[in-house]
């Protein structure tokens, strides 16, 4: 599948707004305008861009504690966004949910999830609402690689290759879950061996490459939109922050995490897509003035926003009660 | 006596009891930290760090950092306990029992009533519990009505330091599972903490403050809010008795209906949502057993029957906060 020249300026739109997003999230929790904690995916753009590119708004994903930049790989509204991060009136979920909940029905976003494991079962369910409605549609869970611990990925692991559903398993392995190292933390050879051993079929991709990204994902969808049964992908990625924002991260030494700097996602696409003479610098400057201008506008409505009235704290527990 | 906070007395109960009893051991999720990875080992010590320093000292064969497995955890810290070993488990959020429950009330709780009397499982779970962190709503439960409903699991709910330590060495030496519920937002209270290991026995109820005319039943974090409004209610020369029942299973059932027999008034102030929880408990329990005292309809001061909402806003009203107390109070006190 052959990218033009427009699909390419929508990936680099993308990936630099989740880094322009996340790296303004750093910066207003640290000044106290963002409440709770914040977990923030720089670093890991090109996973979840790559993998919801050629998503419809019909196609499901189920994301993770990280979830901002699914959210917008996805398609969700910036300012939603920045508003239910700060917990502000005319936020994505009114308020209430918060950096870890954050969900767009309209778009098939099934929400972040701050319950680690959470979200493949419901991609089961949601894949065999596709299924059995006969959408050719497809479920994507996004889990890390401390998720692909978790009872509950296993179960759904396996109960998608016994329902034989559309559901897209996304394990974005960037090394750690929390202050422990995958080495550590998983047994056997890899995260998608273990996928495998359920009877699906399954890869391993270089997160930092959105183009590999992408291929990855078009075999996993075309599977799936065939009705064909489950696929698992292990992206390889890194974690370019802490944990959270403000871990003072002794666990790690600096230059491991210069050294995944130095294979960033963002600039890859752009020498690949430069050299290859595909796009102009210009093209991608241009994009990240506009990309720059609308975070800065998201912040400055955010923060400028009311908190939401008191009067909604008890609705919305039910449809009808 | 010094000062320590109530994440300290934590520690040290873990770090007396684990030089006490080789057969206690630690294990949870980062409760060492950086295993397998390129800088410092074992120096995270729990996100919270109540188990900062035990890895350092005890090393990897008692203090064992886990997968993302909760039932797994549960689970072995129940084999262990059944088999010989006093496990102290750490559930990071108590929101998280949900992936993990079936090893807590089917298991755990069961074995000694199953097995005919023949088994001990002397295993705690520490956990984290309550409102008031803007966690939103899979971080800020208080679902300790969820274990208190479990025969067989006894469950505490330390409101300071002092408890904090003494209630935490008692829990490691029981021989039952115990659920040991530390409310976050009490991490960073200081107050006096004894060097020395000291056990509080459960089911004795601690009464805060005493007074004649109102009580007020409080649990974990809620408890300081309770007692400030007392003191409020004091400068207007309202005398309210402040009553911290410590642990909910067992519960100090003969403490509160004495107060209650003294005051007639009750006001319950509970975290947890208003079905079916600890507020509904103890007014059932006064109902019941104290009918006679009663002077008021009996105040329950609970959240809403909603989950926990994110905005600060929002959470802050979800809470029992201390307008909240202060008007029950005054409704109680007001009936006539
Ligand atoms: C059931 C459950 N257990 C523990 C946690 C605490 N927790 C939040 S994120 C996290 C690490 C997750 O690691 P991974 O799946 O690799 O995702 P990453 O943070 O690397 O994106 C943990 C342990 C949780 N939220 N839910
Ligand atoms: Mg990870």
């Amino acid at each position: 599948m052959q990218l033009s020249r427009d699909d390419l300026k929508r990936a680099y739109r993308s990936m630099f707004t989740i880094r322009t997003f996340e790296e303004r999230v750093v910066k207003e929790f640290a000044q106290g305008n963002i409440p709770g904690f914040a977990h923030v995916y720089l670093g890991q753009e090109a996973s979840g861009v790559g993998v919801c590119f050629d998503l419809s708004n019909d196609d499901y994903i189920g994301s993770t504690h990280r979830g901002h930049g699914h959210c917008i790989a996805k398609g969700c509204d910036v300012h939603g966004m920045m508003l239910e991060i700060m917990g502000k009136e005319g936020g994505l979920c009114g308020g209430k949910g918060g950096s870890m909940h954050i969900a767009d029905m309209s778009k098939g976003m099934l929400g972040a999830n701050a319950i680690v494991g959470g979200s493949p079962p419901i991609a089961v369910g949601a894949a065999l609402t596709q299924k059995l409605k006969g959408t050719g549609k497809v479920a994507v869970a996004f889990s890390g690689d401390g998720a692909s611990n978790q009872g509950t990925t296993f179960e759904a692991l396996n109960m998608a290759v016994v329902l034989k559903v559309p559901a897209i398993f996304v394990f974005e392995n960037n090394g750690y879950g929390e202050h422990t190292a995958s080495s550590y933390a998983v047994g056997g050879p890899s995260i998608v061996e273990r996928a495998k051993s359920f009877g699906m079929p399954g890869e391993v991709v270089d997160g930092s490459d959105f183009f590999a990204v992408r291929e990855a994902m078009g075999r996993a969808l075309e599977r799936g939109r065939a009705n064909e049964g489950p696929y698992a992908l292990e992206i390889v990625c890194s974690r370019f922050t802490g944990h959270f924002v403000g871990d003072p991260q002794a666990y790690r030494l600096p230059e491991e995490v210069a050294k995944a700097k130095a294979n960033d996602p963002i600039p890859r696409f752009r020498n690949a897509v430069t050299e290859a003479a595909l796009l102009e610098h210009a093209d991608l400057d241009a994009i990240e003035q506009e990309v720059l201008a609308e975070v800065e506008d998201a912040v400055q409505v955010g923060m400028a926003a009311n908190r939401p009235s008191l009067s909604t704290l008890e609705k919305d527990v039910y449809v009808r009660y | 006596m010094a000062k320590k906070s109530y994440r300290q007395a934590i520690n040290d109960a873990l770090r007396q009891e684990m030089r006490r009893d080789p057969n206690v051991i630690v294990l949870g999720e980062d409760v060492a930290g950086g295993h397998g990875a390129s800088g410092e080992t074992g120096g995270v010590g729990g996100v919270f760090g109540l188990t900062g320093g035990l890895y350092k000292e005890f090393g990897p064969t008692r203090v064992l950092d886990t997968p993302i497995s909760e039932s797994a955890i549960i689970g072995a810290a129940s084999g262990a306990a059944v088999t010989g070993m006093r496990p102290v488990a750490e559930i990071m959020f108590v929101d998280f029992v949900g992936v993990c429950f079936d090893q807590i009330y089917n298991q755990a709780a069961k074995f000694r009533y199953m097995f005919g009397g023949k088994a001990k499982t002397p295993m705690v779970i520490r956990t984290a519990i309550g409102a008031g962190f803007r966690g939103g709503a899979q971080h800020s439960q208080t679902l300790h009505p969820l274990f208190t409903m479990v025969p067989g699991l006894k469950v505490v709910m330390p409101a300071n330091p002092y408890d904090a330590k003494g209630l935490l060495i008692s829990a490691i030496r029981d021989d039952d599972p115990v659920i040991f519920m530390e409310s976050k937002v009490l991490y960073d209270m200081e107050g006096e903490v004894p060097d020395e290991a000291y056990r509080i026995p459960f089911g004795e109820a601690n009464i805060v403050r005493e007074g004649k005319d109102l009580t007020f039943v409080a649990f974990g974090a809620m408890v300081p809010r309770a007692l400030a409004v007392a003191n409020t209610l004091a400068a207007e020369g309202i005398s309210v008795e402040v009553i911290d029942p410590r642990t909910t299973s067992p519960l100090d059932e003969d403490t509160i209906l004495e107060s209650v027999a003294k005051t007639g008034r009750l006001v319950v102030i509970d975290e947890s949502p208003p079905r079916c929880g600890l507020a509904a408990d103890i007014s059932s329990l006064v109902a019941d057993k104290g009918f006679r005292s009663l002077k008021a309809p009996i105040g329950k001061v609970t959240c809403p029957h909603t989950p926990v909402p994110f905005a600060p806003n929002l959470e802050d009203e979800f809470m029992p906060n201390p307008r909240r107390i202060e008007e029950a109070a005054r409704a109680v006190l007001a009936y006539s």
